[in-house]
This record gives structure tokens, C-alpha cells and sequence, in this order.
């Protein structure tokens, strides 16, 4: 089944990547022809530069909010103000989460948009009519509000994967921790981060592919421009495909896209197994 | 010091939520305040799915519906006969999340537990289904379905994400399984346990919560994917609701009032399915702690 579902696309993938294919008539073997020509693309590199700022908005962000968060839920809100009041808690912090990302950008484009849009609204309401701007449509502040959005989208995964994780851990730890006179910093240090550190490896992981291979927000909010400001990867693929009817291309494109994810993906785990280990010892 | 420790802990646990410090309400504060901005797209989504069109232009998206219309509603339900397009969505995603769950704990059990030499070989292997992207697995799986038959069917969905979504469920379970300490499991083999036993009694209990949510992930991941299910599913009558809803945004003739009445009413079903389950999670509190 994984076979079948997942290899065959890959292989057939990278042997498109060797050949002129137009979707029409067959693939022509053309050899490195498609790699030559990504090498010296300025907006494939452009793409992948853009893919570092989407892994500081999609993984490195979120991660550290998540992880503030969800020991303040876990450490503070739980035990002072209840288990109900974390949960509501946790509940809106997902709520974008339950969004499909076509609703989601439909709304925030919408928020964002410079015609009677909300953001707009809400500058002109307190009387700073001049700051309104279009804001996912000039270069300017199109990546940074792109961004944005997605830190929004993103955080209410850490913290539910991390206050799950948290649920296996021994209560007495903490309150003998505290009884030791530990602040709530040094329980986090000693305690919280040592022991999900398990998902603390599979959310740096999981979003930072994600963050490699992100499609939907960028199709629907910005469509990779104004010009090539926001674009990614994955779009920039999707347009040779579907767009250009520049199949090879586009498949040299996400084969070497697929190459840098598992490149990443092979230092993580290998580092996650260093440490895993390190523990048992 | 024993009983000291014991004693001391009795009190704190008695004095509970008296106990609160102008730290812990700066905390929760704080909280709340990020919770709002969170909210905040929710809010004028609210805002403006009950009002008329003419009261939009006249006065902007944030002033308050002066009486509710369910026009932009009416229209949505209507024109994308949203019924069918609920029962879409709520079959597949709960198929997938439901066999997805069950597949990746077989998975990490073989893997985590029995610790198969070259387990991250395979745990990354078996990554490979999140790892590419989906735009490049399109054409080729485009082609394989039409060849089974399955093109256009909800089927081919059910089958591409139960593979997807196990593959993220098998690395998280068994990153889990491989910090699960040891002695329990020695103790129940050397009491007789079986490998099922020792699953069913030991294993199954203490993941529950990360189970619980993968089961609420993988139904709301599926429910929301959007290129994969816009290019198998070209029947109107097999589309899921974001396919829906995205459909919109493209028609120039629909006024911003009906777009946020549909985006309201198709998070409604993963926002009540969600609030169902999380009763589920926090119910893992109780059972998931190792002693």
C-alpha cells in the first residue's frame, strides 16, 4: 500500500525530472537539461530563501510560544484557576487550526485586504488613516503579513501535541520540584522541556516540512507574488505543472524540494535518536 | 522528611485554588489576551455573516448587524447543496482518522516496542508520505486511479490519506514507545503476558491521550486538505466543504457577506466535533500517568 501510494509517484517523479515532458505527448529523455537550468533560476532560489522565512513562521515561532503556553496551561491555569479553564484555554488556541486553509485565507485575505477590509477599518476607527496599506499586495509587507498568518495558523498544534505529551508526566515531580523552592522557569527547564522532549522532535519535524512543502496559504493568499515576494517552492512547481505545462520542470523542482525534505528529516532523526539515547544511558 | 513532604503536599493540594499569586492571574491575563487576537478573525467572521450587503458597504466590517438576515446563509446552503457536501466531508475524514489511528499504532508497536534493528530506517521510510510534495504526487496518482477506477471517487481520498496520515501517526507513536520505560514491559514478560497483552493491558491505556489526539488531528487534517481532493473529486456531488467554499472565493459575484456566512457555516462541524473530543483529552489526564 505505501508502495504503491507513495514510491511509485516518487520514482515517477524523479524520472520526470530527466525529461522535456509537456503533459501531451510523451517524456522526451532530455538528461540533465532540467537541473542545468534550476541551478542558474534565480526564482528557485528565491523560492527556497522564502521557504527559510516560512520555516521561522511555521516551526521555529510557534515552537517557543507553544511551549511557553502550554506550561503556563499546564503548570499555572490547570492548577490555580482549574482543569476546565485550560481546556477553554487550549480550545481557542487551536480554534485556527480547525480551519480549512481555504476559509482561512479567504478570512484573513479578507481582514487584510485594502478596499474595506478589517485591518483597514480598525487604523481608520482610531484615527491612523494614513498607516492603511494593501497588505498582502505590495512587496514590501506581503512575506512579513504572510508570515503572520501563519504563526496564527500554527501555534495551536505545539501546544496541543505538548500538553498531551505533558499529561504523562508525574505531578509530584512538579510539586516536589516547587516545594524545593523552584520557580515556574526552573520547573520548565528541569522538568517540562526534558520530558516532551519526544514531541518537541516530532512538531520540529512535522512543521518544518510542512514549512518546506507549504502549498495552500500561499496559492490562496498571495498567489507566490506580488511579483516573486512570497513565492515557495511548492507554488513555484505547482505553476510549472499546472500553469506552464512544463511537467520536467516542475518535477526537477519538487524532486529537489523532496530531496531537501529528506535530507532534514535524516539529521533529525538521527539527532532525536542521538538523544534518545543519551537518555537511557 | 518523608511525611514532612506528604504533609506539606496534602496542604497545598487542600488550599488548591486559593493559592492563586498576582503571577498566576498575570499569567492567565495574558492568556487571554493572546486568545483574543487568536479569536479575533473569528470575531469579524461573526460580525458580518448576518448582515445585508448594503449595510456591509455602508458601514464597514466592523459595526454590528443592526438585525439578523440569513440571506448570505440561504444562498451557500442553497447553491452548493450543503447537506451532501457535510456527508462527504464527515465519512471520508472519519474514515481516515478512525483507520489512520489504528494503522500507525500497529506500526509503532512493531517498531517502538520491539525495537527492530534499523527502526529509524523505516520510521523514515514510512515518512516519505509526508515528506513529498503533494503536487508532485499528483499526476502519477492521477493516472494510477483512473487506471483502478477509483478517479472521482471519495474512495481514493479515504485510501491516499489513511497512508498520509498514518505516516505522521506512526513517527509521533513511536517516538513515544521508544521513551516507554522499559521495566513494565520486562515485568509483564516475565509475568507471562503476551505481545497482545502487553498491548492491549499496558501499551493501549498509557498512549490513550496521544492517541485521542491523533484521532482529532487527523479527522480535522483531512476535513481541511484541500489540493488533493480538488483534483480527484471533480463531481459536484462528491466534493467535499472547503472544495466548496474555496469555489467561491473565484466568483466575483459573491458579495463578502455570503463568503463569511459560508466560511461560518463550514467550520461549524469540525468546531462541534472538536469540542466533543475535548472532553476526550482532558479525560487522558486520568489515565495516562506511569506509576
Amino acid at each position: 500500500m505505501l508502495m504503491w501510494i507513495i514510491i511509485i509517484p516518487a520514482c515517477w517523479n524523479i524520472y520526470l525530472s530527466f525529461t522535456d515532458y509537456r503533459g501531451i505527448k510523451p517524456p522526451v529523455w532530455s538528461g540533465l537539461k532540467n537541473w542545468a537550468k534550476l541551478m542558474s533560476d534565480v526564482t528557485f532560489w528565491v523560492s527556497f530563501r522564502n521557504s527559510i522565512w516560512m520555516i521561522i513562521a511555521m516551526v521555529i515561532v510557534p515552537i517557543l510560544i507553544g511551549l511557553v503556553l502550554s506550561s503556563l496551561m499546564f503548570d499555572v491555569v490547570q492548577k490555580r484557576f482549574g482543569a476546565k479553564a485550560a481546556s477553554t484555554m487550549r480550545a481557542i488556541y487551536y480554534f485556527p487550526q480547525l480551519l480549512p486553509i481555504s476559509v482561512a485565507a479567504l478570512v484573513m485575505g479578507w481582514i487584510f485586504r485594502p478596499e474595506n477590509g478589517a485591518l483597514n477599518a480598525v487604523l481608520k476607527a482610531v484615527g491612523l488613516g494614513n498607516l492603511q496599506h494593501d497588505w498582502l499586495g505590495k512587496p514590501d509587507t506581503a512575506l512579513i503579513f504572510l508570515m503572520l498568518i501563519m504563526i496564527w495558523i500554527q501555534i495551536g498544534y505545539p501546544l496541543v501535541i505538548f500538553m498531551s505529551g505533558l499529561q504523562r508526566v508525574d505531578p509530584e515531580l512538579y510539586e516536589a520540584a516547587s516545594l524545593d523552592g523552584a520557580n515556574w522557569w526552573q520547573r520548565f527547564l528541569a522538568i517540562t522541556l526534558p520530558s516532551i522532549r519526544p514531541e518537541i522532535f516530532v512538531v520540529a519535524l512535522t512543521c518544518t516540512i510542512a514549512a518546506l512543502k507549504v502549498f495552500g496559504p500561499v496559492y490562496m493568499l498571495t498567489r507566490g507574488g506580488p511579483g516573486t515576494s512570497t513565492i515557495v517552492p511548492s507554488y513555484y512547481s505547482y505553476t510549472q505543472f499546472f500553469q506552464s505545462q512544463q511537467v520536467g520542470y516542475g518535477a526537477a523542482i519538487s524532486t529537489a524540494l523532496t530531496i531537501v525534505v529528506v535530507i532534514v528529516s535524516i539529521v533529525f532523526t538521527t539527532v532525536q535518536e542521538k538523544t534518545a539515547k543519551e537518555d537511557e544511558e | 522528611m518523608a511525611a514532612l513532604t506528604k504533609s506539606a503536599q496534602n496542604a497545598r493540594i487542600a488550599r488548591g485554588h486559593k493559592n492563586r499569586t498576582a503571577g498566576d492571574w498575570a499569567a492567565l491575563i495574558l492568556l487571554i489576551i493572546g486568545g483574543l487576537v487568536m479569536l479575533f478573525p473569528f470575531i469579524v467572521l461573526l460580525l458580518n455573516a448576518f448582515k445585508t450587503t448594503a449595510q456591509y458597504n455602508s458601514s464597514g466590517p466592523l459595526s454590528l448587524p443592526t438585525h439578523l438576515q440569513f440571506d448570505g446563509l440561504m444562498k451557500f446552503w442553497d447553491r452548493v447543496n450543503y447537506p451532501e457536501k457535510l456527508w462527504n466531508s464527515v465519512w471520508t475524514s472519519g474514515l481516515v482518522a478512525v483507520l489512520a489511528v489504528i494503522l500507525s499504532m500497529f506500526n509503532a508497536f512493531a517498531l517502538g516496542i520491539g525495537r527492530v534493528k534499523g527502526r529509524r530506517w523505516i520510521v523514515l521510510l514510512i515518512m516519505l508520505a509526508n515528506m513529498l510534495p503533494q503536487e508532485a504526487m499528483l499526476y502519477p496518482l492521477y493516472i494510477m486511479f483512473k487506471q483502478i477506477g477509483l478517479y472521482n471517487s471519495p474512495w481514493a481520498i479515504v485510501i491516499i490519506f489513511t497512508v498520509i496520515q498514518s505516516a505522521f501517526g506512526t513517527y509521533l507513536l513511536s517516538s513515544v514507545y521508544g521513551t516507554f520505560p522499559k521495566a513494565i514491559l520486562e515485568a509483564a514478560t516475565i509475568d507471562g503476558a503476551s505481545r497482545w497483552t502487553i498491548f492491549t493491558k499496558i501499551v493501549f491505556p498509557i498512549s490513550r491521550p496521544t492517541l485521542s489526539v491523533m484521532l482529532v488531528f487527523f479527522f480535522i487534517w483531512t476535513w481541511n486538505e484541500y489540493m488533493i481532493p480538488m483534483a480527484f473529486l471533480i463531481d459536484n456531488s462528491t466534493q467535499t466543504i472547503p472544495i466548496a467554499v474555496a469555489s467561491l472565493s473565484g466568483d466575483r459575484l459573491m458579495d463578502v457577506t455570503t463568503i463569511a456566512a459560508a466560511s461560518l457555516i463550514s467550520i461549524v462541524p469540525t468546531l462541534v466535533f472538536y469540542l466533543i473530543f475535548q472532553r476526550t483529552l482532558a479525560r487522558g489526564i486520568t489515565t495516562g500517568a506511569v506509576k
